[in-house]
């Protein structure tokens, strides 16, 4: 089925691409991915859809818990939360259709960024779904071009984020064995 | 050499004195108490090794940078403490990747150190580069690029508390040649901060709790030992925690000593190649224990047949172990040491109304066991005119007797020397479990010795996996290392070949090992002794003359050539279903 996780993670080099290698070592095809980095600089919130087996779902969610880059990733697919996203569309209309066009857009709330003897450009936020239909409504005025942003997802629920404590290292380092550091 | 060991005892360097990032790598190493190495140096790590020149820590010089991760590995674990190798750039880094990943599978703690080209011509395709960061990420449990000479020295702490804390595994350092070249203050490093790295150590008290009580209801407990057994240095838990419940108990392939082979509660190994009882045992529970362990298919068979009656209690420290395979009734995460720790004071609280209760059930569940285990028991024949496999094993055991530590490749004598050489204690069984990775066992005795130079080791190999690993020999002769290389040698890829026998119609493809060299003379060119036998007769006096001689040792035994490893499970079938022998002739 089609999953959405979110995840919050350390905004680094190679952060990424852990997170996509745990889907990508088990053959997964990414959907959609954003990502940006949140209110703190150093982090970054990634919103991944993606097809799993039903089998596998916790799985893929626990190995990429178990990142050391990642603080939380987290199933958003059943739980309370809304999924978002951008589209960015271009459609060639004639005289005849632009203001039949412009009338489509408003019903979708999109709004004009570019406008030109050729058609428009339009910018529209929704529902996934809903794009879909905006899209295929675009599609019958003419030739059309479209960027997607992919879904961003917020969770409507406050988790609490466990965070590791900072650690100190003994006198002579880090010579315990794994079984004492873990104490 | 006094001198030099009287270093390691001087006073901490001060802080801010202005030091190479060669020489903060070093200071580092020795702050984690490192004390010996395994590396090769290459164009981009000369600096390193530079430094490393007039410094204490001894560095042992492999002869191929593959052997250096599987060094490491054999020293981390003897000891449980972290193995460290080194490797340059590109070639030298990839070679590293068998070792780094078969470290992932088995959780064993290394860090890696690879040099990296001057950061200025990184992704420029420059001479022996190679995007060791990237290559290595699937292999590591984490690693790390290090950009500035300021991060350095948290990095490499960093590295080592993520390799033995939690779930072990290998970490890499990658640094560019400049890095260690920059001179800086050095400051040391008092606390690391990895806000996203989750360790669950405890385990849910509750949780415990009721596998206390599940455990005293069970009429056929069974524990299914692992790894995190020996990883969490839990042995004695679970002996305590075993003759406590009186369960019957299975140590997997990694987990072999963890509960002493000696010991009457002790079964077998499980699984494949796993003994009768141990496998009817896994079958026929009631209530398995799974304790730092995570439900491979080797163990498991078919996993909708395995242990089918059976409710399931599984402790093990990452959580996405816990239901991966198998879900189990009670999931605890934590680390299995403390979680046995709770568990066995809450089971000795419940004990006085609980213990009793199954106790008649239990009798007759230990009997059962113990019947299993006379009607087949692990076959030890020997012959009259040959040197069975099992023979070589059964000396290898008696000669051993629990102490000795056994390095063991990958193939059919791995499995021969599991079923048959007994591990009174954990870190002396040391093979390559989950990668099953050829060439292992040579290097790994290497790092074995190296790290426990007071223990008599064996390197037991196949004629196949041995030959992957020669060039160590000058390693080993080199540093003056007293293992003991057993080759069985069968002339064959054994596994393989029985595989061809029993699945494929005996249609034996790329799997004979011809022109094998004179044990004598190859060990003689590398300065030590070897020799080849073949008559069982001699074999007694041949092993003792290889422990005894006081330096490294080629024994070379050959063996029955077409003996297979039974019991055997053919791949996803269930454990139940075992087969005992090679299948019978129609007679008319």
């Amino acid at each position: 089925m089609l999953l959405t996780i979110s995840i919050l993670l350390e905004n680094k080099p190679g952060a990424l691409l852990r997170v996509t290698g745990v889907l990508s070592a088990r053959g997964y095809n990414i959907e959609t991915l954003t990502v940006a980095k949140t209110i703190d600089p150093e982090l970054s919130r990634m919103t991944i859809g993606v097809e799993v087996e039903d089998r596998l779902r916790s799985q893929v969610v626990k190995q990429m818990n178990k990142l050391v880059n990642v603080l939380q990733a987290t199933d958003l697919t059943d739980a309370p939360a809304v999924i978002r996203e951008m589209i960015l569309l271009r459609v060639r209309c004639d005289q005849n259709t632009r203001t039949a066009v412009l009338k489509e857009a408003e019903i979708f709330h999109a709004r004009v960024v570019d406008s030109s003897t050729e058609g428009f450009a339009l910018e529209a936020t929704g529902d996934p779904e809903k794009l879909d239909e905006f899209v295929a409504i675009m599609r019958s005025y003419g030739e059309i071009e479209v960027t997607r942003s992919g879904g961003v997802a917020m969770s409507l629920e406050g988790k609490k984020i466990r965070l590791q404590p900072p650690v100190a290292l003994n006198e002579v380092g880090q010579t315990a064995s794994p079984a004492q550091r873990t104490l | 050499m006094a001198a030099e060991t009287l270093q390691s005892t001087s006073p901490r360097t001060e802080t801010g004195k202005l030091m190479s990032g060669a020489e903060m790598l070093l200071e580092c190493l020795v702050r984690e108490g490192v004390d010996c190495f395994f590396g090769y140096p290459g164009g981009v790590t000369i600096p390193f090794y530079d430094a490393l020149y007039d410094h204490h820590i001894r560095h042992v010089l492999v002869r191929h940078e593959e052997n250096a991760a599987f060094a490491a590995e054999g020293y981390a674990r003897a000891t449980g403490k972290v193995g460290v190798c080194c490797a340059t750039s590109g070639p030298g880094a990839t070679n590293l990747v068998t070792g780094l990943v078969d470290a992932m599978m088995d959780s064993i703690p290394i860090v890696a150190i690879s040099g990296q080209v001057h950061s200025k011509l990184i992704g420029s395709d420059a001479f022996q580069e190679a995007d060791t960061f990237g290559i290595t990420r699937p292999a590591t449990k984490h690693n790390f690029m290090v950009k500035t000479l300021q991060e350095l020295p948290q990095i490499v702490h960093e590295a080592f508390y993520i390799a033995a804390s939690g779930r072990p595994g290998p970490v890499l350092v990658d640094i560019p040649k400049d890095v260690f070249q920059a001179r800086g203050h050095y400051a040391p490093v008092d606390t690391i901060h990895l806000p996203g790295y989750k360790v669950f150590t405890e385990g849910h008290t509750g949780q415990i709790r009721r596998a206390a009580q599940l455990i005293w209801e069970a009429e056929r407990p069974f524990v299914y030992a692992g790894g995190g057994i020996i990883a969490a240095n839990a042995a004695p838990e679970l002996k305590e925690f075993v003759e406590l419940v009186d369960a019957p108990a299975v140590c997997t392939l990694m987990a072999l000593g963890g509960l002493p082979a000696n010991h009457p509660n002790f079964v077998s190994m499980p699984g494949m190649h796993g003994s009768y009882a141990a496998n009817m045992g896994m079958t026929d529970c009631d209530l398995l224990i799974a304790l730092g362990t995570r439900f491979d298919d080797r163990v498991t068979g078919q996993l909708s047949t395995f242990a089918r009656h059976a409710r399931v209690i599984h402790v093990d420290i990452d959580p996405a172990e816990v239901g991966k395979n198998r879900t189990p009734d009670i999931p605890i995460v934590g680390d299995v040491k403390r979680v046995l720790q709770k568990l066995t004071r809450v089971l000795q609280e419940l004990a006085p109304e609980s213990a009793k209760k199954k106790s008649e059930a239990r009798r007759k569940w230990r009997a059962q066991l113990k019947t299993w285990k006379e009607e087949r028991p692990y076959d030890r024949e020997r012959a009259e005119d040959e040197i069975r496999p099992q023979h070589l094993m059964d000396e290898i055991d008696r000669l051993s007797n629990g102490q000795a530590i056994v390095a063991s490749d990958v193939g059919q004598h791995q499995m021969w020397a599991a079923q048959l050489i007994g591990f009174n204690e954990p870190r002396l069984w040391i093979n390559s479990g989950g990668l099953g990775a050829m060439g292992f066992g040579v290097p790994a005795a290497m790092g074995a010795q190296m790290a426990r130079p007071d223990k008599l080791v064996f390197a037991i190999c196949g004629d196949g996996g041995f030959q992957m690993a020669i060039p160590e020999l000058a390693t080993i002769a080199s540093q003056g290392l007293p293992v003991k290389i057993i080759i069985m040698n069968n002339g064959y890829l054994g596994m393989v070949r029985q595989w061809q026998t029993l699945f494929y119609n005996n249609r034996l493809s790329a799997v004979t090992l011809d022109c094998f060299p004179d044990a004598e003379k190859l060990a003689s060119a590398y300065g030590f002794e070897g020799r080849t036998i073949e008559k069982p007769q001699e074999l007694t006096k041949a092993l003792q003359q290889a422990i005894d001689y006081p330096g490294p040792y080629l024994l070379n035994v050959k063996v029955s050539p077409e003996e297979n490893v039974y019991p055997m499970v053919p791949a996803g079938g269930s454990i139940s279903e075992m087969v005992f022998g090679p299948p019978q002739p129609v007679t008319a």
